[in-house]
């Protein structure tokens, strides 16, 4: 799994790993830059030269997300879907998370997980990549 | 003896970047005050909320920013101004969900759920404040180093 240069068209780095897509997120984004993100991975996964198994958002480093930056992710894994990609959200903080929650925030749509290394599981790469712990993933 | 209250601060509201700068200057207030890393991470969230309104609804504002000591209490209120159509029904605009464009519907009712007070106060034509306060829970932590 070697990661290809980052993607300068935006300035979050959308990495390829392997066949995934590991897009990472740090610290304050504007909203511009979140909707650039936005557009930049569908046509990511449109054009990538072998199928996208899936995409992964890292959120570990992001102190809050609010209902724009919520519907952001949101509507970047439904675009993703109707690509036929999966997408998940990795890490987020539990502070965030109980804030989501009380904001009314609760995003079924989305798929979570810990860490990126369960995320990549998740989508049935990485090393401990045995069985899928999702249902979504069963075939 | 203690210092005297930082005094107010005033943001403008007018681009996503002030947006961000609001977010970091009401953490580091926040977190100055003893705030714990949970309602630090829920008035930011309500502070972006309800920012992002007065730019988008509000047609741009500013915040004003104090803080606040009652006693042993410390507190932080933020005021979040704008001179633009104001809001016409109020109990609408805090239902869940209701949006007249774009958003999710969720900031004002949102907000209003993540903060221990919160006054909207709003005229049409006029313009609308929205104003939030919490308090740092428990005493104030033991500064180390204070004389
Ligand atoms: N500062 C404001 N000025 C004018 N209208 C506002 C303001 N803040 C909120 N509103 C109105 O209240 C509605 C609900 O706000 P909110 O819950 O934040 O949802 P959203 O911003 O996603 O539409 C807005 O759609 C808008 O009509
Ligand atoms: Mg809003």
């Amino acid at each position: 799994m070697s990661g290809l240069p980052a993607t300068p068209a935006s300035s979050v780095p959308v990495l390829a790993l392997g066949d995934v897509l590991l897009v990472t997120l740090q610290g304050e984004l504007h909203d511009a830059t979140a909707e650039q993100l936005q557009d930049h991975i569908s046509h990511r996964i449109a054009h990538h030269p072998v199928p996208v198994g899936g995409v992964v958002i890292d959120i570990s480093g992001v102190e809050i997300v609010d209902s724009f930056l919520g519907r952001i992710l949101a509507e970047i894994a439904a675009n993703a879907r109707l690509l036929a990609t999966r997408t998940v959200v990795a890490g987020m903080r539990p502070a965030v998370a109980i804030t989501l929650v009380e904001l009314g925030l609760t995003l079924p749509g989305l798929v979570t997980a810990l860490d990126v290394d369960r995320a990549l599981s998740l989508l049935g790469r990485g090393p401990g990549s045995a069985a899928p712990a999702h249902p979504e993933g069963d075939a | 003896m203690h210092a005297p209250p930082a005094p107010t601060a005033r943001l403008p509201i007018a681009s996503d970047a002030d947006l961000a700068w609001v977010r970091q200057q009401v953490r580091q207030a926040a977190a100055g005050l003893g705030f714990g890393l949970v309602q630090q991470t829920k008035l930011v969230t309500a502070a972006s909320e309800l920012a992002r309104n007065t730019l988008v609804h509000g047609g741009g504002g500013h915040v004003e920013m104090t803080t606040l000591e009652e006693g042993a209490a410390r507190g932080l209120r933020l005021s979040f101004v704008d001179n633009g159509p104001g809001i016409r029904d109020v109990d609408l605009a805090m239902t869940d969900g209701y949006t007249t464009g774009g958003g999710l519907g969720m900031g004002l009712s949102g907000a209003k759920r993540l903060v221990q007070e919160f006054t909207l106060d709003s005229r049409p034509g006029e313009g609308t404040t929205v104003t939030v306060t919490d308090w740092a829970a428990g005493l104030p932590s033991p500064r180390t180093g204070a004389p």
